[in-house]
């Protein structure tokens, strides 16, 4: 067993942890931190993606001792006095999650990304969460979600930079007169 | 220009066209959400499987005594010692009255079929502990032959799959429209036709994938049991399992609490729920089982997997003659829950949107030593919907007419709805025409064309294709009747109950379980509309057997259509009870009050009235109501639909292929789907979007492949390659809606529509850019070596794995069985 000090989502914990234990495995079954998943077992899914010293980390590729003296931000941690990250809102908002397993990494994945590129183009936010994995949405409302929260956070309400595609709510203003039309 | 802020009206807003965003969410967002693996329990143990490393083999010997002195295990069970108890995974779907059913044990006792299959299961105090001691359990295996090629396997002395069985096949499923009576003589019509083509394709095995890695936690509590499992089918499940362990139905509980993604391949009983069981049976403990990624690829079903042989005859101008469809199915080794089912379900759909005079389909489902085969996103539709897409296509090269052309001359028109078509299925309502002109306009097909035309006459290295699939299914699973004629064990109703809670809130309890599809937020959508109550003031219960007692759960686009509709049935009770009770209490007939925006009126006395919320709280504290009546209105329903649903939509792509290195590239993807009345156009656009990205998938880069031994090579995502955000294009989706005649909300289905309807588009476009060099066919995936070795080489691209490469890993460790066949010691392909 090695002793290890480490701050998680603002808490600070002394813990002993086998030598190969992963980070992923310490936070869920040490620490109860069960917001971020485990997706697979060669860190190609990244759904257990947090952050490590402020950069994002896929935890199952991390020792739990290299997290020693560092600071972990999970997916847990990420909204600050009870209000949302605008990632979280984003991806709220723009229906960038189905069943939701892949989105804690996800979302951590992205925040990591406007850190090095505050404003992406469709193309860079696609090839910046290439490490991330997502069976549900077919990734383009999570290519909304992180263009509008790079807007959020640059503090513009400015349109999404670069792909012209249109925004879930102008799809619905086509859809929704439709069927009513349809249904009445 | 939002919809929902503009359109300002004196009504409540209708909910349903409304883009709500999902009730969902606020747990998902911030990783405060129970999946299964979650679950920790006081004195939980810990299970892990040691799996067979061979594809065929006797056991021979199994010695448990290291694993049993390991640190922190607890006990270590082999098939022998759980045969008595375990029974076989069932099949629920004995396609014919012959079929042949190998029986599936869940922990092998004699032979091992496939790779990955369980030999033992290690019951430990942690993880870690039950992980270590796998390999401390020393298995002799007795080597046989594995079966791994279906076209082999059904020859005459082939190898068998199961040496207790006669032959490899397992059932040979034939429907024939002239023989049922819904067409015309096949053959007559082959023999009489101008033209024929006959085409193999082979729609390859993959794997659905889910992200979530399966999980079952059982804990026992006297005589009961609580399961917690990452399922779609808690209410199939339970039933099962009581059938298969004989822990009596009432008994046992299911919990499905928030599951990752299925796809189908969360519609099972796996043989690690039956083993968690009967574990905490014996050791009256509770249990965890949680697979790795690895697991999940080699162990979890696997979906399609069918060689097709296609002809379809047609007069010189391009009028359809005649379908003739004969499968090859693999089933993997065993038969699991649907296994047998998916290509039959499949049957009614090759004929698509087509006016076939005449159709013949025979199927073979033919056992290997692999994973079983079983339901992914589509389960038979999508293997026929790319059959009869890319035989259309090929149709149109041999009459030298244009794609689309051939197909509009065939396909129903809209004026001929509701139309029986030559497999005998009632299609609902459509309009093939108008989907399709809006996804030409949707995707700028002339520009397309012209820039087609110009890389074509300049000869530039990267060429453009363009292709279609004009597609249709059939959703809204299932009329039960029309099940019991196929031979399905159950029916394909739904139930719903809606609760009134005494401070005006509701409660909507569905028997169609979710994982991911968002019923939470469509289901308040529907009850909001119905009963005239906010939509923040309906609460969705779901996936809990004691919740929600009754249920068929989530698969074949039917939660909306039949599940939904339950919930809109059960309303009209709720309202219908109400109305007894607003009678009353407003001292009117029933006949005079009507009811709008959730209040019951006494027609002409304005101002009168009560809203249905304080008909809750009256009938809750229950002194005053009529005496003929129940003090209560709350009600259940339960729905079996009469008809299949049949979406339908144009999907277009359009594909650049480099001819210099094969590499394939989606330009645009446009599609234009009718599902029906749109309940929630964020959720529909989002089902589009996530069924598209599995289609182009299928077409692109997934495959599950295995060597020469058997082997599975793309057993991580390292190998399997579900696409990234980076691999997939910007899809432009749009909708016409022709509501579903069949159920009030007048949806049709949305969850299979996009996987089913692009795989054969990308193909096509791809071909499309290449036919002009002599390329008749590429294999799917299409990768860029087998379109290099299409137009360099010839054929159709080839296997994947072949010897030598990386996907082909039998190629250097020929002797990982043990067993040199002669594919494997030459290197041959699978």
């Amino acid at each position: 067993m090695t002793r290890i000090n480490v701050r998680v989502d603002g808490v600070t914990y002394d813990d002993d942890v086998e030598p190969r234990t992963l980070l992923v495995h310490y936070l869920r079954e040490q620490l109860g931190k069960v917001g971020t998943v485990v997706g697979c077992d060669t860190s190609n899914c990244g759904a257990c993606t947090v952050h490590l010293d402020g950069a994002a980390v896929k935890s199952c590729t991390v020792l739990a001792v290299q997290a020693d003296d560092g600071e972990v931000t999970t997916i847990e941690g990420l909204a600050q006095d009870g209000s949302l990250h605008p990632m979280q809102k984003a991806f709220h908002e723009m229906h960038g999650l189905q069943c939701g397993f892949c989105t804690p990494g996800m979302i951590m994945a992205s925040v990591d990304l406007l850190r090095e590129n505050p404003d992406p183009s469709e193309t860079e936010v696609r090839e910046g969460i290439e490490g991330n994995l997502c069976r549900c949405t077919g990734y383009q409302n999570i290519v909304r979600a992180v263009q509008q929260a790079a807007g959020e956070m640059r503090g513009g309400a400015r349109a999404p930079s670069g792909d012209g595609h249109v925004s879930p709510a102008e799809v619905d203003t086509a859809a929704a007169p439709h069927v009513a039309g349809a249904q009445s | 220009m939002t919809a929902v802020e503009d359109r300002s009206t004196e009504a409540p807003e209708r909910e349903i066209g409304k883009a709500r965003r999902r009730k969902e969410d606020a747990r998902l967002i911030t990783g405060r959400t129970t999946w299964t693996d979650n679950m920790v329990l006081p004195g939980m143990l810990h299970l892990s499987v040691v799996r067979s490393p061979v594809a065929h083999a006797k056991i021979a010997s199994i010695d448990v005594s290291a694993a049993q002195q390991s640190p922190g295990v607890v006990a270590v069970y082999t098939g022998r010692d759980l045969a008595e108890e375990q029974g076989s995974i069932p099949c629920a779907w004995p396609v014919t009255p012959d079929m042949v059913n190998p029986g599936h044990p869940s922990v092998a006792v004699e032979e091992v079929n496939h790779v990955g299959e369980a030999v033992a299961v290690i019951v430990a105090r942690s993880k870690v502990a039950a992980a270590d001691a796998i390999e401390l359990v020393d298995v002799d295996y007795d080597l046989l032959p594995p079966v791994l090629d279906m076209e082999e396997a059904v020859a005459e002395g082939a190898q068998l799959t199961h040496d207790h069985l006669e032959s490899n096949t397992s059932y040979h499923f034939v429907f024939d429209a002239g023989e049922a009576g819904t067409g015309a003589d096949t053959d007559q019509a082959f023999a009489d036709a101008d033209v024929v083509v006959s085409r193999r394709f082979v729609n390859q095995r993959l794997i659905p994938a889910f992200m979530e890695p399966r999980s079952v936690v059982v804990q026992p509590q006297g005589d009961n049991f609580t399961m917690w499992s990452a399922t779609q089918i808690p209410h199939v499940l339970r039933v099962m399992l009581a059938m298969v362990t004989g822990v009596p139905e009432h008994k046992l509980r299911i919990i499905a609490p928030d599951v990752g993604g299925g796809f189908g391949g969360k519609l099972q009983v796996n043989p690690e729920e039956v083993i968690a069981l009967l574990v905490a049976r014996r050791l009256g403990k509770p249990v965890k089982w949680t697979e790795t990624r690895s697991e999940s690829l080699m162990t979890a079903h696997h979906g399609r997997d069918q060689i097709q042989y296609v002809d379809i005859a047609s007069d010189r101008e391009g009028n359809v003659k005649a379908l003739r469809v004969r499968l090859l199915a693999d089933m993997g080794a065993y038969l699991r829950l649907i296994t047998p089912g998916v290509p039959a379900l499949g049957a009614f759909m090759f004929p698509a949107i087509y006016k076939f005079p005449a159709y013949r389909f025979e199927c073979d489902g033919v056992f290997t030593n692999k994973v079983p085969t079983d339901a992914y996103r589509g389960a038979g539709r999508p293997e026929a919907t790319f059959a009869i897409e890319r035989a259309m296509d090929e149709l149109a090269v041999e009459l030298g007419m244009d794609a689309l052309e051939l197909r509009r001359k065939n396909w129903i028109r809209a004026e001929e709805f509701p139309f029986t078509t030559v497999a005998g299925l009632e299609y609902d309502s459509g309009d093939y025409e108008t989907a399709t002109q809006q996804a030409l306009e949707l995707i700028g097909y002339d520009e397309l064309r012209e820039e087609q035309r110009r890389r074509r006459e300049s000869n530039d290295p990267v060429q453009l294709g363009i292709g279609f699939s004009t597609f249709t299914e059939m959703c809204g699973l299932a009329p039960s009747r029309v099940l019991g004629s196929l031979s399905y064990g159950a029916g394909g109703w739904e139930s719903a109950s809606i609760r009134m809670l005494p401070t005006g809130k509701v409660e909507v309890v569905t028997g169609s379980t979710p994982h991911g599809q968002g019923h939470e937020t469509a289901w308040s959508q529907l009850v909001a509309d119905s009963l005239g109550v906010p939509f923040e003031d309906v609460e969705v219960l779901h996936g809990d057997t004691s919740v929600a007692p009754k249920g068929m759960d989530t698969y074949g686009s039917r939660s909306l259509v039949v599940g939904g509709t339950a919930v809109v049935k059960a309303a009209d009770k709720v309202i219908a009870k109400a109305r007894k009770v607003a009678a009353h209490l407003l001292e009117a007939s029933e006949d005079d009050l009507e009811f709008e925006n959730g209040r019951f009126s006494v027609r002409g006395t304005p101002g009168t009235g009560m809203g249905i919320q304080e008909i809750a709280l009256a009938v809750f504290a229950a002194h005053n109501y009529p005496e003929d009546v129940e003090p209560s209105i709350d009600a259940e329903a339960t729905f079996d639909p009469v008809n299949f649903s049949f979406p339908h939509g144009t999907h277009i792509c359009a594909m650049e292929v480099d001819t210099e290195t094969g590499m394939v590239k989606i330009r645009k993807y446009a599609s234009v789907d009718d599902v029906g009345t749109i309940v929630n156009p964020l959720i529909v656009e989002g089902q589009m979007h996530g069924g598209l990205a599995q289609g182009i998938a299928q077409a692109l880069y997934e495959e599950a492949v295995y060597d020469a031994d058997g082997n599975l090579t793309t057993g991580t995502f390292v190998d399997y390659l579900v696409p990234s955000a980076a691999d997939l294009p910007h899809f432009d989706t749009g909708n016409t809606v022709h509501p579903a005649p069949g159920n009030p909300i007048g949806a049709k289905g949305v969850g299979e529509a996009g996987c089913i309807a692009s795989t054969p588009a990308v193909v096509n476009a791809a071909l499309d850019a290449v036919r002009h060099l002599g390329v008749r066919d590429i294999r799917m995936p299409l990768t860029p070596e087998r379109v290099w070795r299409a137009l360099y080489e010839g054929g159709d691209g080839g296997d994947r794995a072949t010897a030598g490469t990386n996907a082909y890993g039998g190629a250097s460790t020929e002797t990982t069985a043990g067993v040199s066949t002669d594919a494997s010691s030459l290197g041959g392909d699978r």
